[in-house]
């Protein structure tokens, strides 16, 4: 049993069971009191105002990409974007990054496992420029081969890859990966939306070109999101949204732009947003994680246990449960995951069921129907959560007429 | 009825022993419904004379409730003239979204148990799959 739980009014009402963490988190009441602080005590437009309240909505605003920047250990915090989502910091490498810079028959290269938002993005560039995409393909597990990544070569210009499946988990060495990239004279791009929240990122270290990730999957409020990028490649890419407050002269035919990072920051930003992404970065970094791994750990190797005594019941990805990371992705044979998630609700438990955004993948590992269930956790999750889910599971099939 | 009652009683029985569930060896109007979000997938067949739906099947896959619900469909309009196929599924449509009488919902059969799916709208197209498709099959034998 853990104290943490208490800090997160949603779950004041422990009669559900949330295994969909993967999907979004809950949020702590650190985390809603610092965006209704700053409503209720310095709301103005940052980096706009003369007066004391922008002022201090523009500290606030700037505190929280800091934070960011440290927490991530980004060199500078003028290499952290914001933006809505992990989804539009991969659309605008995709656009300014990607447009620029790739051109007929050069080669995008990303992972078979990819989220759609790492997937569509580059299917517009290869589409637009001619370019080729070209799919690492991964083990059962989840894990890639070593010779796939000799499909990087001299005509790689991007490789786009999520540091963990939200389907498998199953965590890349990305600064291995980093390190052919570069060889190649590429770029990668890493979609960091699961591994945030899960581990100590260092973009440094890992020698990342790119690092997206959202604020809503580590407990922040949904709607604002982060982009890192090494500053040289920032300072050359071109604007991605233009607008409001990311310009330095306008005139009737032409403008300059903004220093970084407000040049890929046009319009009003999300400054109660970032005051709540800041208070959940401090939130983990006060939990540590250490004991978030070690938590997830305990949870996850108990419920893959448990859920192994259950008859016609199929565990995706890794035997070893810290390779999952929280993710427990599974099928009872014969139910559609729809149905099964539909029978969980009726017991108050939330899971994910379909293709998880990742239709590629469903096909690639034949999955049945193209679609799984998912149980992901985070550390907030308890072992009796985990027991009484394993309990209502166990009664799934019977209650869609297959015989237990 | 609680939707584990919904599956126990008439979902589980459609779904895993469907009685329209196979092939049509003379059909004169044959269409493909999917969605695409959840992977429901089915081929619509009818054999239409005269105006009126003298047989139907379906075959393909799916969820429980896209199934059984293309199952209990053709349970009622199986018989029925096109016009009154329509009528049909006009009122399951509204059923659906809650604008059917309790009389108009009755006619429905053991189709009306699909009422409370209204209630979870990430279900409510695998229940409509069969219905929709069905109307535009109709639609089309029309031009």
């Amino acid at each position: 049993m853990n104290d943490y739980i208490k800090d997160f009014p949603i779950f004041n009402d422990r009669k559900y069971i949330y295994f969909d963490n993967a999907a979004t988190t809950q949020r702590p009441r650190q985390v809603l009191s610092a965006m209704q602080r700053f409503y209720e005590t310095e709301n103005a437009n940052p980096l706009r105002g003369m007066y004391k309240w922008s002022t201090d909505a523009t500290k606030e605003y700037e505190g929280a990409r800091e934070a960011v920047a440290r927490y991530i250990n980004a060199e500078k915090s003028s290499e952290i974007v914001f933006t809505r989502n992990a989804t539009e910091s991969l659309n605008l490498v995709a656009y300014s990054y990607g447009l620029s810079n790739v051109n007929k028959d050069d080669e995008i290269v990303i992972c078979i496992s990819e989220h759609h938002s790492n997937i569509l993005p580059w299917q517009m560039v290869a589409r637009q420029k001619g370019a080729k995409l070209i799919y690492l393909e991964c083990e059962k597990d989840g894990s890639i081969n070593e010779s796939e990544f000799e499909k990087i070569g001299p005509k790689t210009k991007i490789v786009a890859i999520a540091q963990l499946s939200n389907v498998l988990g199953q965590p890349k060495d990305i600064k291995k990966i980093a390190k052919i990239c570069h060889d190649a004279g590429a770029v990668i791009v890493v979609d960091g939306a699961q591994s945030a929240p899960h581990m100590k990122v260092d973009v440094r270290n890992m020698d990342a070109d790119f690092f997206a990730f959202s604020g809503h999957k580590l407990m922040g409020p949904m709607g604002i999101g982060v982009l890192y990028a090494k500053e040289e490649l920032l300072e050359a890419m071109p604007p991605f949204l233009s607008g409001g407050e990311m310009i330095e002269y306008v005139s009737r035919e032409d403008a300059t732009y903004a220093e970084l990072p407000h040049k890929f920051e046009a319009g009003t930003v999300n400054a109660a947003g970032a005051a709540g992404l800041k208070a959940a970065i401090d939130y983990i970094q006060n939990i540590g994680f250490e004991y978030i791994g070690e938590r997830e750990r305990t949870l996850t190797k108990l419920l893959m246990d448990e859920m192994k005594k259950i008859p016609h019941i199929e565990i995706y990805g890794s035997e070893d449960p810290e390779k999952h990371c929280g993710i427990v992705t599974f099928n009872l044979e014969g139910c559609h995951p729809h149905d099964v998630a539909t029978i969980l609700d009726a017991d108050n438990i939330c899971i994910r069921a379909g293709h998880h955004c990742a239709q590629p993948l469903m096909k690639y590992m034949a999955f049945p129907m193209n679609a799984t269930c998912r149980a992901s956790m985070y550390f907030y999750n308890t072992e009796d959560e985990v027991l009484r889910f394993a309990d209502k599971l166990k009664n799934v099939r019977g209650e869609l007429g297959y015989g237990s | 009825m609680d939707l584990k009652e919904i599956y126990r009683e008439i979902v589980n029985e459609h779904n895993l022993h469907p009685e329209h569930k196979h092939d049509l060896c003379d059909p004169t109007v044959c269409l493909h419904g999917v969605n695409p979000s959840c992977g429901d997938d089915i081929e619509l067949k009818l054999k239409i004379e005269n105006g009126m739906i003298k047989d139907g099947s379906f075959v393909g896959s799916g969820c429980a409730v896209s199934q059984a619900s293309a199952d209990m469909m053709l349970d009622l309009i199986i018989g029925q003239t096109k016009e009154d196929a329509e009528k049909t599924i006009d009122i399951f449509n509204r059923m659906i979204q809650g604008k059917a009488s309790e009389e108009e919902i009755e006619s429905l059969d053991e189709a009306a148990a699909l009422q409370n799916i209204s209630f979870m709208p990430a279900r409510v197209k695998c229940a409509q799959l069969g219905w929709n498709t069905m109307k535009k099959i109709i639609e089309e034998d029309e031009k």
